[in-house]
């Protein structure tokens, strides 16, 4: 017999592990350890929603679904994103309900790529981006969003990097893991960059309902841009859903039929018991949902006035949940501080650099934790800082 | 009273956790710590804050006897004034915890605390059943507090969450 990995896809060999992997493993061992670097909220799922999942049990909806998701449940979708952010799909058509964002992202990939065909990456960003390309057999093209335009792409830096081969732009906004968030006016131009060059524009909208300051905008309510997005959201974090694996992706039908080929023969549907679940969030969610915000909005405040005033210069973030103050001032890598401050503090953060090379000098600090936990990893972070001078 | 943005949120958060430091209250507001003393100190004036108490888990503590019951209390109301009068006449009895004007089948809610069962009884035949215009009383003892004013009593605050996540 051949050695075991000589079986494996060059692909799979070449495929790196996340550098976000080695912090888990790092931290997994340790007692007493505070976390900043959970990638998702601190709320459990409203029991209205966990309560409809099991009289769903109970009552026996245990078989498939249809493949593009409950109808009901695109239904409720459609009505949700035209009520929150006016933008209309058709239930039948142009809806596909997926497991997780994450899913709606592979199949979208894989629905538009051919070999060689580049996908610009906007970094830092989720650290799935790149790689989900890549499988898809594409090339991703990155793009480095700088702190000094508070980590928001600029149609400049795009057109850089555009070429006869670019068929898609990936957009996270708000972003994991700077917060960012493009407003109207941001996405216009970027809306120009896309017509000008005849691009789609993935964008991945999962973190829509968590934001702070502006109104939300979705990319495919600006004007001429539903024909080119390709749009991506869920429950995960908006509805504290992450672990029923929920999102869906909306898209002109042409795009939702292609995309509804791959889901049908990869995944068949979405878990049955956890569409019942979404439908009853979207129908009764809402205030759940906004007494989320507000929370979440309180403690950025905190977190952001807390770092800027320990040293660690930190943007206000416009959505999301992730703080992501700049350590520079400490002399040390993002790597290097945050495996120190995990030995020596037993605080994990995230280091920018797993994000994209602009993460670098920089740490991505969720603030979807109590505020009890997040004064006491300032509190370390302080001593840890005060005594590297 | 039209409360500012600010002031709605500084109520909100006291009211969850009224022993949070001002200069951290200060931050989750964005106003500095003086701001937030102003805001803090006109609400009280104003008696929108009222007063700061704790939620006592009394159950858990050793020989404490104390009995709550809910009564519905049917009245007649006066000419005048209504139901006020015969509600102030039962809150200003220092055992009466809460009264609430209700809808429905009955006219007021009295919440009462008592050392035991027999104290509250008494305070119901004595005190409560005798006012001129009761007309009849039900009462309801409390067995157990699983959660009130919005705090489950018994709840693990364990996270459930894997420590780093993307």
């Amino acid at each position: 017999m051949k050695t075991k990995t000589s079986y494996l896809s060059k692909k799979a060999q070449e495929l790196k592990p996340s550098g976000i992997r080695r912090f888990f493993d790092l931290a997994a061992g340790m007692e007493g350890v505070i976390s900043l670097g959970v990638g998702e909220p601190d709320f459990v799922t409203p029991w209205s929603v966990r309560e409809a999942a099991i009289t769903s049990i109970e009552q026996g909806y245990t078989s498939y679904s249809a493949n593009a998701g409950l109808l009901e449940l695109r239904e409720e979708i459609a009505a949700y994103m035209n009520r929150q952010f006016h933008v209309a799909y058709s239930p039948k058509s142009e809806i596909i309900v997926t497991v997780g964002a994450s899913q709606a992202i592979d199949i979208a990939m894989r629905a538009i790529l051919d070999p060689g065909d580049e996908v610009i990456v906007i970094e830092p960003c989720f650290v799935s981006y790149a790689p989900m390309v890549d499988l898809a057999g594409g090339v991703p093209v990155t793009v480095q969003t700088l702190k000094e335009n508070d980590f928001k792409i600029l149609p400049s830096q795009l057109k850089e990097v555009i070429t006869p081969r670019t068929k898609a732009i990936m957009l996270c906004s708000p972003n994991n893991p700077t917060g960012s968030m493009l407003n109207k006016k941001e996405l216009e131009d970027l809306a120009a960059v896309a017509e000008k060059y005849d691009l789609l524009v993935i964008a991945d909208e999962i973190y829509a309902e968590l934001v702070y300051d502006e109104k939300y905008t979705s990319l495919a309510a600006i004007k001429g841009m539903r024909e080119r997005t390709i749009l991506i959201s869920g429950f995960s974090k908006g509805f504290a859903m992450t672990g029923w694996r929920l999102g869906f992706v909306c898209a002109p039908e042409e795009l939702t039929q292609a995309m509804l080929k791959i889901h049908q023969y990869a995944i068949m549907c979405a878990p049955t018991m956890a569409q019942f679940a979404a439908i009853d969030a979207l129908q009764n969610g809402r205030s759940d949902v906004e007494d989320m915000v507000k929370s979440y909005r309180r403690r950025r405040n905190f977190i952001v006035q807390s770092f800027n005033e320990i040293g660690l210069s930190c943007h206000t973030p416009g959505g999301a949940f992730y703080a992501f103050p700049s350590i520079e001032s400490t002399g040390l890598t993002s790597d290097q501080f945050a495996e120190r401050l995990l030995k020596e503090e037993s605080v994990a953060v995230v280091p920018g650099n797993v994000f994209g090379e602009s993460g670098e000098g920089h740490i991505r600090c969720s603030y979807a934790t109590s505020l009890e936990q997040i004064q006491e990893a300032i509190k370390r972070i302080k001593r840890f800082i005060d005594k590297l001078n | 009273m039209k409360l500012s943005e600010k002031e709605l949120e500084i109520v909100e958060i006291l009211e969850k956790d009224s022993r949070i430091q001002t200069e951290d209250l200060a931050k989750m507001v964005n106003l500095s710590t003086e701001e937030t003393e102003v805001a803090i100190k006109k609400l009280e004036e104003q008696k929108i804050i009222v007063k700061y108490i704790s939620v006592i888990d009394w159950s858990k503590v050793e020989d404490h006897t104390g009995v709550t019951a809910m009564i519905d209390v049917k009245v007649t109301p006066q000419r005048g004034v209504g139901f006020n009068e015969i509600a102030e006449r039962i809150y200003r009895f220092k055992e009466v915890d809460s009264v609430y004007l209700m809808s429905g089948t009955y006219d007021l809610s009295v919440v009462i605390e008592g050392k035991s069962m027999n104290e509250i009884a008494n305070f119901v035949s004595q005190k409560l059943s005798t006012l001129d215009t009761v007309i009849s009383t039900t009462t309801h003892f409390i067995l157990k507090k699983y959660k009130h004013d919005g705090t489950i009593f018994e709840q693990s605050d364990e996270d459930k969450r894997i420590v780093v996540s993307p």
